[in-house]
């Protein structure tokens, strides 16, 4: 007998997604990881905008979610030019090799 | 009818633009050849400053040369032509006086008079035409027109040619300007031009060290004049409040004559300060025989038509205040005495052509004074005309004669030039007879009348007159001797100079016998009042000058009073008299230096003395060397050197010293409490910023921790609540 799938289900997917990617954006020091992170915190937000469109029948959340997805497309190719760039200065994508912005 | 007398100001104006445009594009139409633009002509011939004589054709002549020949005389013919025209037309004139006034120079400037009066300084570039300016640009151009014709094949062979007749176009340009000004300002401008081009064409071969010197020297002895003239201008300022002459003149006729020495006299002093230097008097003579550095047109040009008849002319065209002074007048006729014998003294033995001629211009310019200073100012101008046809052509012939001979100009190495140079002998031979005075060739009317007059003027005397008649025979002995020496006797050539002797070319020749024609007939215009037969025609130059000098002549009559009558047979008398010194000292030069050859050396060595210092010219030079140049500017330079290590070197050092005292202070109170208070801010803020420097950590992941421990507590915040 298979429980159905609810609202609350897709919920601790998306808190868990979101606990994954922000715990990568904290500790992990390749770049590249931590924009891959990014797009998991992106995604954990998507599913729970959706899964909030389903639940109340309103299609506004998914068209946000639509959104979400362009803008971290564009960000993640802003992110990786900046990140070529750097690799191409410093031959380096590990996040606390670059530290010179200090006092 | 073309009205010249409205464009005598083109008279200039065309010999400036001749020199501008040969100056700016003669390097262009006449390039140098480099053989001879690199080397100095002069020094490879060794004395003579004709070097390339012997050279003819040697040089190929530049395709553009001849535009410049064109252009060097043409200009000067132009302006012949259009003084000829506008003098025909000013003698038809009631009034003979015509002003052209161009332009405001000096726009009208308004100060007090020396009496309080109110005045304004104003000068015009104005030209006035009267018959004083009329003789003036006659003479200038006639003369200057042939000069520049001969220098065609003077100057023919010469480097530099474009430079030789830009030089010369200037040269008259600014004498017509002297000559044709309205105001002593003006009349400045151009005495101080010709000075100008005198430095410039006595300095004319730069490569040789002495004409550099002698251009120096012409130029530093006219400044000196100059200073006394242009003191004397504004002293006039001052006490008239014009410098034009008609207004000068005006004010003048309200004066009376000076008896002591009052401002009218050191007015009239100054102005002769000046002319001593432009026309070679005592004290400031000693630039002109120097001047003989410069190639022997220029010797012409200066001697005869412009640079030096410009002083005489300035006392002529004075004459109404000179004639205010007699004291002032006597200086002025006693200074041309003095020259005149001491300058014909110093001739008799010199051995230089051109210093010979260099000489005889002086002592003749000395008479042109003794007859300004007796009153006689239309003898001085009419001895300045005819002195101009002989004293050019003296000079050009002494060209022809250097010409000749490949550059020699000693005359003790001439000698039986007579029949291989003919033109030049003959022409010359003409201008000795009338420098000597002999009748009826021009010299002799002009000479005969400045004696006459100074005899029989109520300013002259006997003792002026005797030192006249014993120059008049110097001049006769000179003269004579160098033509002597030069064509006559047993020829003393070197053999390599024989053989290139030749006559010049008629580009050379024929101006001299244009300017020999005029030293026969140019005294007809002024001949002797006692020579009543000839008529009233034949005294035109007197009258001709006479509106001019008309307020001078008066005064004297006046001065006088009625009681001068002179007999014509005093006159008559005088006039052998000095005809027969004349004859008198050519046949004693022809004694000494044909018939027995042998007696000057004798002379000279029993009269060692004497000749010594006639040949050392006095020592004049020597004195002024002692006195000024090294007395006065040496000693002075040492004067000057103490006073600069004393006084302008210790005021210095004290300066400095005082200047480092007090920025020493200014450093310490900089660097102790202005530094001090600003490191002491610095090191505080340092401090206190340091806790806050930690948080700036630069690690990316340590301000996302930042971000959400600060979203955890904002939300936290939200939901607690």
């Amino acid at each position: 007998m298979l429980h159905p799938i609810t609202s609350a289900h897709y919920l601790v997917l998306s808190a868990a997604l979101l606990l994954i990617g922000t715990i990568g954006v904290l500790t992990r020091r390749n770049m590249v990881v931590i924009l891959m992170s990014i797009e998991l915190i992106l995604n954990a937000v998507n599913i729970n905008l959706v899964t909030f469109s389903r639940h109340f029948g309103d299609v506004h959340g998914q068209i946000f979610a639509i959104f979400v997805i362009t803008v971290a497309a564009a960000e993640t190719a802003v992110g990786l030019g900046i990140l070529i760039a750097l690799f191409r200065n410093r031959e380096t994508v590990l996040a606390d090799e670059v530290d010179l912005l200090k006092w | 009818m073309v009205n010249f007398l409205d464009l005598i100001w083109l008279i200039p104006l065309f010999l400036a633009a001749g020199a501008v445009l040969m100056l700016l594009l003669g390097r262009r139409l006449d390039p140098q050849p480099p053989s001879e633009a690199a080397l100095a002509p002069g020094v490879a011939a060794g004395s003579g400053e004709h070097p390339n004589a012997g050279a003819h054709g040697a040089h190929p002549a530049a395709p553009w040369r001849f535009l410049i020949s064109l252009l060097g005389p043409g200009t000067v013919f132009v302006s012949l032509i259009l003084s000829l025209g506008a003098v025909i037309q000013l003698a038809g004139l009631p009034e003979r006086v015509h002003e052209v006034i161009k332009y405001t120079w000096i726009p009208a400037f308004p100060f007090h008079t020396a009496d309080g009066g109110a005045a304004r300084l104003a000068a015009d570039f104005g030209f006035l035409l009267d018959p004083l300016s009329a003789v003036m640009i006659l003479v200038v151009t006639l003369v200057g027109f042939l000069i520049h014709v001969y220098s065609i094949g003077y100057m023919g062979h010469e480097g530099g040619y474009y430079r030789f007749f830009g030089y010369m176009n200037l040269f008259v340009f600014f004498m017509l300007t002297l000559v044709l000004a309205n105001n002593y300002l003006l009349m400045f401008v151009g005495w101080e031009g010709v000075g100008l081009c005198s430095y410039l064409l006595i300095g004319f071969y730069f490569h040789r060290k002495s004409a550099g010197d002698a251009g120096k020297k012409a130029f530093v002895v006219n400044r000196i004049g100059d200073a006394g003239f242009i003191v004397g201008i504004l002293l006039m300022l001052a006490v008239f409040g014009t410098v034009r002459f008609l207004d000068v003149n005006a004010a003048l006729a309200d004066r009376q004559v000076e008896t002591g020495f009052g401002v009218l006299s050191a007015m009239a002093l100054l102005l002769f300060v000046g002319a001593t230097g432009k026309s070679a008097q005592i004290p400031l003579f000693t630039w002109l025989p120097d001047a003989m550095e410069g190639p022997t047109p220029v010797s012409a040009l200066i001697h005869a038509a412009t640079m030096v008849t410009a002083g005489v002319y300035m006392v002529a065209r004075s004459s109404a205040l000179f004639a205010l002074t007699p004291q002032t007048s006597f200086l002025v006729a006693a200074i041309g005495a003095a020259t005149a014998i001491l300058a014909a003294s110093i001739a008799l033995v010199q051995n230089d052509i051109k210093r010979v001629l260099a000489y005889s211009t002086v002592s003749q310019l000395g008479y042109m004074f003794l007859a300004a200073g007796v009153g006689a100012y239309w003898v001085a101008i009419f001895h300045l005309y005819t002195h101009a046809f002989f004293k050019a052509l003296l000079f050009l012939g002494a060209g022809s004669v250097i010409h000749a001979l490949g550059g020699e100009q000693d005359i003790r190495r001439m000698g039986g030039l007579k029949d291989k140079i003919p033109v030049t002998y003959r022409t010359m031979w003409i201008a000795s007879l009338a420098i000597a005075g002999i009748p009826p060739l021009a010299g002799f009317f002009s000479k005969d009348e400045i004696l006459w007059q100074t005899w029989s003027s109520p300013l002259g005397s006997k003792a002026l007159w005797a030192v006249g008649v014993v120059t008049a025979f110097l001049t006769a002995f000179y003269m004579w001797r160098l033509m002597f020496l030069t064509f006559h006797g047993r020829p003393r050539l070197s053999e390599e100079t024989a053989r290139r002797l030749h006559e010049s070319p008629p580009v050379m020749t024929v101006p001299l016998v244009a300017l020999a024609a005029g030293s026969v007939a140019a005294g007809w215009i002024g001949v002797p009042k006692i020579w009543t037969w000839f008529g009233e025609g034949f005294r035109l130059f007197e009258h001709w000058l006479e509106p001019v000098f008309a307020a001078a002549t008066t005064r004297w009559h006046a001065e006088a009073g009625a009681h001068h009558h002179h007999h014509a047979s005093t006159e008559w008398a005088l006039m052998i008299l000095s005809v027969a010194i004349a004859a008198g000292g050519i046949a004693l030069a022809r004694h000494l230096y044909v018939v027995r050859p042998e007696a000057p050396e004798a002379i000279r060595q029993r009269a060692a003395p004497v000749y010594d210092v006639l040949y050392n010219k006095w020592y004049v030079d020597e004195i002024y060397d002692f006195l000024f140049v090294n007395g006065l500017a040496k000693g002075g330079g040492s004067l000057l050197s103490r006073f600069d290590s004393a006084v302008v070197d210790g005021g210095v050092n004290g300066t400095g010293w005082l200047t480092r005292f007090t920025s020493s202070i200014s450093v310490w109170w900089d660097t102790w409490v202005v530094d001090g208070t600003v490191r002491l801010l610095a090191f505080t803020v340092k401090m206190f910023s340091y806790p806050m420097r930690l948080l700036q950590t630069g690690y990316l992941q340590s301000y996302a921790l930042v971000i959400l421990v600060g979203v955890a507590v904002a939300l936290g915040y939200y939901l607690v609540r």
